[in-house]
């Protein structure tokens, strides 16, 4: 069976496809009068992994699917390499597509589901038998050419269909939610392992997930969708340090909400003055967006008590129910031990935090 | 009335044994079905065993007793001797015409209402499935399939009897009499039309649940990897169904072999075995053997038997793929 | 398989023709500025317009013999004028001798439909439960069992029932009503399979098990738990046992005894007008009985499938 495996060699020369640059041009999707895609832009470049994030309902898999030509779009242009492919039918895009679950054809074997993209474009026996053999060994599946879909666990079927996608060497790689259907175990391991490869094949790949943890670990650039169109695009750190919006800051990370007063550039919360991210708010009460590695025990500062606190390997993190209510939580250290009903203090670090008005 | 073998269930309640079975051993579920509600506990056997002696008396009496007589006595002779001799009805001429009549009949009326059923099923597929329409059909489907034999023979003498509404029709746009030679219906071959009209409800019932298991990401699959509609469904499509195509083709053909009551209310002599069966039940000296009726019970329980394991096999492959 | 080739669905205009080519035909324009998009399809289906051309043709095909049924209900001779005569015959007194069988055997056969279902809710129905609950392992053979009818066709079990009947003749008298026993036989495999889906589809022994750590008395669990998620299930095994009481027709006919169908066909030689007035009373009647039990289940337990048009 398989676990997790160990680094392994690059991926071979077969497989390694150029990248190309995909471009999404003022794209609009509507169902009925629902807007799924409201003047969507987005330009990837070449070999990038950019993950579209965002809850359910923000269209991110209706732009996959746009992308992939699964669905038709109502405005807009959709490029790649500078080729406007909205009158190319799916079948003729030359994308590679895995899905979120049951995308292996039952009825044929894991050999068969491979070299069915390789069928299609008509390359010769020899030829495919060996891609196939090479697409296999690199998702560590080579033993299993043989077997049925129904035979193997959730994480190989996704691995089969990664191969399948990627034997064809296509420009682009299109992963709608993979993971989403698998155990937490898998989920980790199995992200890595698109990411290695990806990497290893310099392939454009645009991932879709609901996980903001998953596109944090594995993206080049994060883009956070919200009812339709684009938040906030950057790379992972830019997106959880920098939040250029309320929906940002809470979507990505985990944050507290503390009431504070915005006054030139600078939040005061709690008599604890940090700088602002959003220029665009108005001065006054706002809602300022913390994170809790930005706010420590300390010997004076706000007072409250503990109300709980988790041991989560290598940090601590104690939910504070301040004098006022409010509740907070503190990331830190191990080996500070908190017990529920310990009166303490608290302070601000510092960091710069994301604000938003107080509606 | 479609003699007991016309599965006519709701369509949203179909699931077939060994559909539910299958789909079951892929489950976290498997476990508890095995397992059992509550510990095993001897004293609760005694309310389980109190609820399952009535069925089993039951079968045992109604089911069990009459099964193996009509199996059992093709067997013996007319004063309770066993033997082997009645055995030789199977190749009497007028048998070997009416297994022969029940094959054809059934076959015919087997692969017509499979195709046109696998025609609407397709159709039905490009609906909402909580749609009036599609309700309204699936309920027309479950009763037609179980339209009873008498009724429907109305049913088609009104339209294709010599005073038919549709052989009116044809004589006076066609000028062609359906029934020149005699009334077509009353005749074996005649008899296929009003068998489709039960046949092919009853694909519609069996097969949908079969098309509506083929996934859209394997067509959205198959179209990112390059393939045409066409080879999607040469390739993909019509394997996975196949299956499911064949055991649905072959429960009709028992359906049809095993009607009755249609034929009954329009054929007063034989020509196919159910009808031979009536005959002999009525009038002991036909053939001149012993219980011809019980050997003809048995060749056709035989025949049923072979196309029900086939069917079964079949349907487990097919849900083995669907899961 | 011949059979799958030539009757599959890849007759009609879909897969016949190669979609790709076709397509970027029919949507080569300039890149797109407004208006709705025509949603590409990738399943099984086809589209709503052959959809409906095909169900419209199969629809009217199937129409015929019920039309020409009811129209034979408005004959009058053979000149093909109409007339309602047949109906009102059925209220005149002076016809009751002719009728009188057709009542009777529909009054049978009601009664012995009344039978079949208490059978089914009584004997059948707690076997299935208590074999789901208790002993999972025989559920195989139960269905084994319910599944016998099938594979073992009616007129081949009436030639044993035959003498089974002379038995239940001795103690039971040889009303029609008795017949019950046999035909509850017949329908097992018909109300078996809804019950035992609802089975499967409401997880029996996770329900069970909750409502028993929660306290309750196997009384209570089943009045409050069981049988109200079997409701569906249960509902259209009673319709379907009543539908083939009604249809009935081979083991009537070989015992012989009135039930409805018998009796149609009785009637028939004298008056083929009424036979034909009750045999669409009847479909009409299953029809109804049908759409009824569908609507009670689809408004206690209505679940939205995903459409494929819903957005992500």
């Amino acid at each position: 069976m398989t676990t997790t495996a160990p680094t392994a060699p690059a991926a071979p020369a077969s497989l390694s496809g150029a990248g190309a640059v995909v471009e999404l041009d003022a794209v609009e999707k509507r169902y009925g009068t629902h807007r799924a895609l409201a003047g969507l832009s987005l330009r990837v470049e070449p070999g990038e992994f950019l993950s579209l994030l965002g809850p359910s309902g923000c269209g991110k898999t209706t732009a996959l699917r746009a992308l992939a030509g699964l669905e038709a779009i109502d405005a807009g242009a959709i490029r790649i390499d500078g080729e406007d492919v909205a009158n190319t039918p799916a079948n003729k895009r030359d994308m590679g597509m895995v899905f979120q679950q049951y995308s292996l054809f039952p009825h044929m074997t894991v050999r068969q589901n491979v070299a069915f993209g390789l069928e299609m474009r008509k390359v010769p026996s020899s030829e495919r038998k060996s891609r196939v053999v090479d697409a296999l060994d690199m998702v560590h599946l080579a033993d299993f050419a043989d077997r049925f879909p129904h035979q193997l666990s959730g994480g190989q079927q996704q691995r089969v269909a990664l191969a399948r996608a990627l034997v064809t060497r296509p420009r682009v790689l299109l992963l709608d939610e993979p993971l989403s259907a698998l155990d937490a175990k898998v989920r980790v391991s199995l992200r890595e392992e698109i990411r290695r490869i990806q990497s290893d094949l310099g392939i454009t790949t645009v991932f879709v997930t609901h996980d903001q943890e998953e596109a944090l670990a594995v993206s080049d650039r994060i883009a956070v969708m919200n009812a339709g169109d684009i938040e906030q695009i950057g790379t992972p750190e830019e997106l959880y340090r920098s939040p250029s919006s309320a929906f940002t800051a809470d979507f990505v990370g985990q944050s507290n909400r503390l009431g504070g007063d915005l006054r030139g550039g600078d939040v005061f919360v709690y008599g604890f003055r940090v700088p602002a991210l959003d220029l665009t708010v108005a001065d006054g009460p706002v809602l300022a967006y913390v994170r809790p590695e930005d706010i420590a025990f300390a010997a004076e500062g706000v007072t409250g008590r503990v109300v709980s606190s988790s041991f989560l390997g290598s940090i601590r993190r104690t939910t504070v129910r301040l004098d006022d209510d409010t509740i907070v939580t503190v990331q830190h250290e191990v080996g500070d031990r908190r017990v529920s009903g310990d009166s303490v203090a608290v302070r601000l670090l510092g960091a710069p935090v994301a604000v938003a008005p107080v509606s | 009335m479609t003699t007991a073998s016309a599965p006519g269930v709701p369509a949203a309640t179909l699931v077939t044994s060994e559909q539910a079975t299958a789909a079951r051993a892929g489950t976290p579920a498997d476990a508890t079905a095995r397992r059992g509600a509550g510990p095993r506990v001897r004293r609760r056997g005694g309310i389980a065993w109190l609820g399952l002696t009535p069925f089993a008396a039951y079968v045992l009496l109604f089911l069990a007793v009459p099964a193996v007589i009509a199996v059992g006595s093709g067997f013996f002779d007319a004063s309770g001797h066993p033997t082997l001799a009645n055995l030789a009805a199977l190749g009497d001429p007028s048998v070997l015409r009416a297994f022969g009549g029940s094959f054809g009949l059934s076959a015919a009326s087997a692969v017509i209402g499979a195709v046109v059923g696998a025609l609407v099923c397709w159709a039905l597929a490009a609906l909402r499935p909580d749609g009036i329409v599609r309700s309204m059909i699936d309920s027309a489907a479950s009763v037609l399939a179980q339209f009873g034999g008498v009724m429907l023979a109305f049913a088609f003498i009104a339209t294709i009897g010599t005073q038919g509404l549709v052989t009116a029709w044809l004589v006076s746009t066609f000028h062609w009499d359906l029934n020149a030679d005699g009334a077509f219906l009353y005749t074996v071959p005649g008899l296929v039309i009003p068998y489709v009209y039960f046949q092919v409800p009853l694909m519609v019932l069996t097969f949908m649940p079969a098309l509506e298991g083929v996934k859209t990401q394997w067509g959205e699959a198959a179209a990112t990897l390059g393939a045409s509609r066409f080879t999607y469904w040469r390739r993909v499509a019509l394997p996975v169904l196949a299956p499911a195509f064949c055991g649905s083709l072959l429960l009709l053909f028992a359906n049809g072999f095993s009607s009755f009551a249609t034929a009954a209310a329009l054929i007063s002599q034989g020509g196919i075995v159910p009808l031979t069966i009536r005959a002999q039940l009525t009038s002991e000296t036909i053939i001149g053997l012993q219980n011809v009726a019980g050997v003809l019970a048995l060749g056709m329980v035989v025949v049923m038997a072979v196309v029900m394991t086939a069917y079964s096999l079949l349907q487990r492959r097919a849900a083995r793929w669907q899961r | 398989m011949a059979a799958v080739s030539a009757g599959a669905p890849a007759r009609p205009a879909g897969p016949a023709r190669p979609a790709g080519p076709a397509r970027s035909a029919r949507t080569s324009r300039p890149a797109r500025t407004g208006g709705p998009a025509r949603a590409p399809r990738f399943g099984t289906a086809p589209s709503l317009g052959t959809a409906a051309v095909v169900l419209i043709v199969v629809g009217l095909v199937f129409a015929v013999p019920l039309v020409a049924l009811l129209q034979f209900t408005f004959r009058q001779g053979t000149d093909g004028s109409l007339t309602t005569a047949h109906y009102t015959a059925l209220a005149d007194p002076a016809n009751a001798g002719t009728y009188q069988p057709v009542f009777d055997g529909l009054g049978a056969s009601l009664l012995i439909a009344v039978i079949a279902v208490a059978i089914v809710l009584l004997v059948l129905l707690p076997a299935q439960v208590i074999t789901a609950l208790h002993h999972p392992r025989l559920r195989r053979i139960l269905e084994f069992v319910c599944l016998v009818p099938i594979t073992v066709p009616v007129v081949v079990l009436v030639v044993g029932f035959v003498p089974v009947y002379q038995f239940v003749a001795q103690v039971f008298g040889s009303g029609a009503w008795t017949l019950s026993f046999a035909i509850g036989i017949i329908a097992l495999p018909f109300a078996f399979r809804p019950i035992s889906a609802a089975i499967t589809a409401m997880d029996l022994i996770t329900l069970t098990e909750a409502a028993r750590s929660l306290g309750a008395s196997w009384w209570t669990v089943t009045w409050r738990v069981l049988l109200p998620n079997l409701r569906r299930g249960i509902l259209a095994a009673c319709f379907l046992t009543i539908t083939v009481v009604l249809g009935e027709y081979t083991l009537a006919s070989f015992l012989s005894r009135t039930t409805f169908q018998t009796a149609l066909l009785l009637v028939q030689g004298t008056d083929p007008y009424v036979a034909a007035i009750f045999s669409l009373g009847a479909l009409v009647f299953g029809f109804l009985l049908l759409v009824a039990i569908g609507r009670i289940g689809q408004r206690r337990t209505r679940v939205r499938r995903p459409h494929p048009k819903d957005p992500a």
